[in-house]
């Protein structure tokens, strides 16, 4: 079992959480090429190692989560709101 | 290489079974060859074997860093079947089953492949009128595929669970020529075979990185030596990235998940058919092994990994679907359970299709499918390798896809790889 640090809720089983996929994806303006949509929707870079994915905390609070997670090894780094005016009330929080 | 026949069987057993020779020679690198294969698993070693047997290529080397059906050849649950209804799938899966009936034959290699039939449960009219779609158009392309009612299947498969009020068996969908293989059997048989034919096979042989020269691939950096290739595939599912990546071709419609099996302790004769269930978020499919285990599986672990081993909750969960639907097991006893890493694609279909690098060939994106896919996938790998062009089959199972809109999407969940399960 994973275990997530939600920072709303606390350390909770990664099976009350949802997973999302790549949180580094931007998405391009409306009027970009197709190429640059193709690339942003269909292709990932897929690492093997650390990376920021997205979860859901969706047997909680249902709140959206950036998690940096080893592909390889499952240890989580660092826990975070998905959204930066919450990170930052969090983090004044702490 | 000595033949298994009759003749030999009986020689060797009145000689103490001392004249068999080894099954594979196990080779130093050459410096360089026609068409270096790297990954040594099913997919790998049928192109090996199907490009000297029909394209007549014989200074072929595969590579793999391990040994041989270590990675996902040895990690699966077997099942062989044709049941795909979008263009280019049928054809290219129907292909590989009419393969798969004569295997044994072609390699001189019992892969103790069973058509004991694929029985895929319905539970609601709606799920009837789906599938009936799907094995409609199946039998169009002259796939066998029926539909069994209640009472059939009751006959045929007596232990199920028709007691279930909130989920009732309704029926099943069927292909009869649909069934299980041993996988070890696959990879040692086209070793074996691709052997015989001159395909050198490096296991201990890991890719550590590529020197390119004017845009192509030159050689290859290895854990035993540098290896020149006139011509390289990849066939490496669920590391494909990595090796994209070293090779400096950027992203791909690729994740990597795992998906777990499970083998229980051997019982008495107790499943004659795969047996496959899918309802309300379950995802289970069941069949005996010839020592009398069962095999089964259910889904992904749902978040993207590299790691070789399963997580808890999906154990659970496959426990719960097996229970729903078979009772029956309920005291058996888990041997093993393991994870291997899969290719999930973002439209569920693979890629056997030309690259960026013009003498690099790319062979990926196996999703759930890749042990069934296995010899025909090899067929064609060989065929794009030999001949530049892609067969009609898999003209569309390219990386261009997506950007032209034309995915092959057999469910239709969208491009999100987990969910093509």
């Amino acid at each position: 079992m994973i275990r997530i640090n939600c920072p709303y809720c606390g350390e909770r089983d990664h099976s009350e959480f949802s997973y999302g996929g790549d949180a580094t994806i931007n998405y391009p303006s409306l009027d970009a090429s197709e190429k640059e949509w193709t690339e942003a929707i269909f292709f990932r870079k897929n690492i093997k190692g650390f990376q920021f994915e997205t979860w859901h905390h969706s047997n909680g609070c249902r709140m959206w989560l950036v998690v940096e997670r080893s592909t390889v090894t499952h240890e989580i780094k660092s826990v975070k709101p998905c959204h930066p005016d919450l990170q930052k009330v969090v983090e004044n929080n702490k | 290489m000595t033949k298994f026949n009759a003749w030999n069987v009986i020689k060797n057993g009145l000689n103490g079974q001392s004249y068999w020779t080894r099954q594979w020679r196990d080779p130093e690198p050459k410096s360089s060859y026609d068409v270096v294969i790297i990954g040594g698993g099913l997919h790998g070693l049928a192109t090996a074997y199907y490009l000297a047997k029909n394209h007549n290529i014989k200074n072929v080397a595969v590579l793999e860093k391990g040994w041989i059906g270590g990675g996902n050849a040895g990690r699966n649950t077997t099942i062989v079947r044709s049941n795909y209804m979008m263009p280019g799938n049928h054809e290219f899966y129907e292909h590989s089953l009419k393969l798969w009936e004569n295997l044994s034959h072609e390699l001189n290699y019992n892969v103790m492949f069973s058509q004991r039939a694929h029985v895929s449960l319905f539970h609601s009219p709606g799920a009837k009128d789906s599938v009936s779609r799907i094995y409609n158009i199946m039998r169009l392309h002259g796939t066998d595929a029926e539909l069994w009612d209640l009472k059939t299947l009751k006959k045929k498969i007596p232990h199920l669970n028709y007691h279930n009020s909130r989920f009732p068996i309704l029926g099943a969908a069927v292909q009869k020529r649909a069934g299980n293989a041993r996988h070890d059997a696959v990879a040692w048989g086209y070793a074996r075979a691709a052997d015989t034919l001159g395909v050198d096979i490096l296991q201990n042989c890991e890719v550590t990185g590529f020197t390119r020269n004017n845009g192509n691939i030159e050689s290859i950096q290895t854990s035993r030596g540098i290896i020149k290739g006139k011509k390289i595939g990849f066939a490496v599912a669920g590391n494909t990235s990595v090796l994209w990546q070293m090779a400096e071709l950027g992203n791909l419609p690729i994740e990597s998940h795992k998906l777990q099996a499970f083998v229980s302790e051997a019982v008495k004769p107790l499943l004659d058919q795969v047996v496959v269930y899918g309802v309300g978020g379950a995802h289970f499919y069941i069949s005996q092994s010839d020592k009398g285990s069962m095999v089964f599986g259910g889904d992904l672990d749902w978040y993207k990994s590299y790691a070789q081993r399963g997580n808890l909750p999906m154990v659970q969960d496959v426990a719960e679907a097996a229970m729903a639907i078979f009772p029956s097991l309920g005291r058996i006893r888990l041997l093993r359970h393991w994870a291997g890493v899969m290719d999930m694609t973002m439209d569920g279909s693979f890629f056997i299709c030309k690259t960026p690098i013009s003498n690099l060939y790319l062979n990926a994106g196996w999703n759930y499918g890749g042990f069934k896919a296995s010899p025909a996938s090899g067929w064609y790998f060989a065929d794009l390798i030999a001949n530049e062009s892609p067969h009609n089959y898999v003209q569309n199972h390219n990386l261009e896809r997506f950007e032209k809109g034309i995915n092959i999407d057999e469910r239709g969940a969208g491009p999100d790889p987990k969910l093509h399960g």
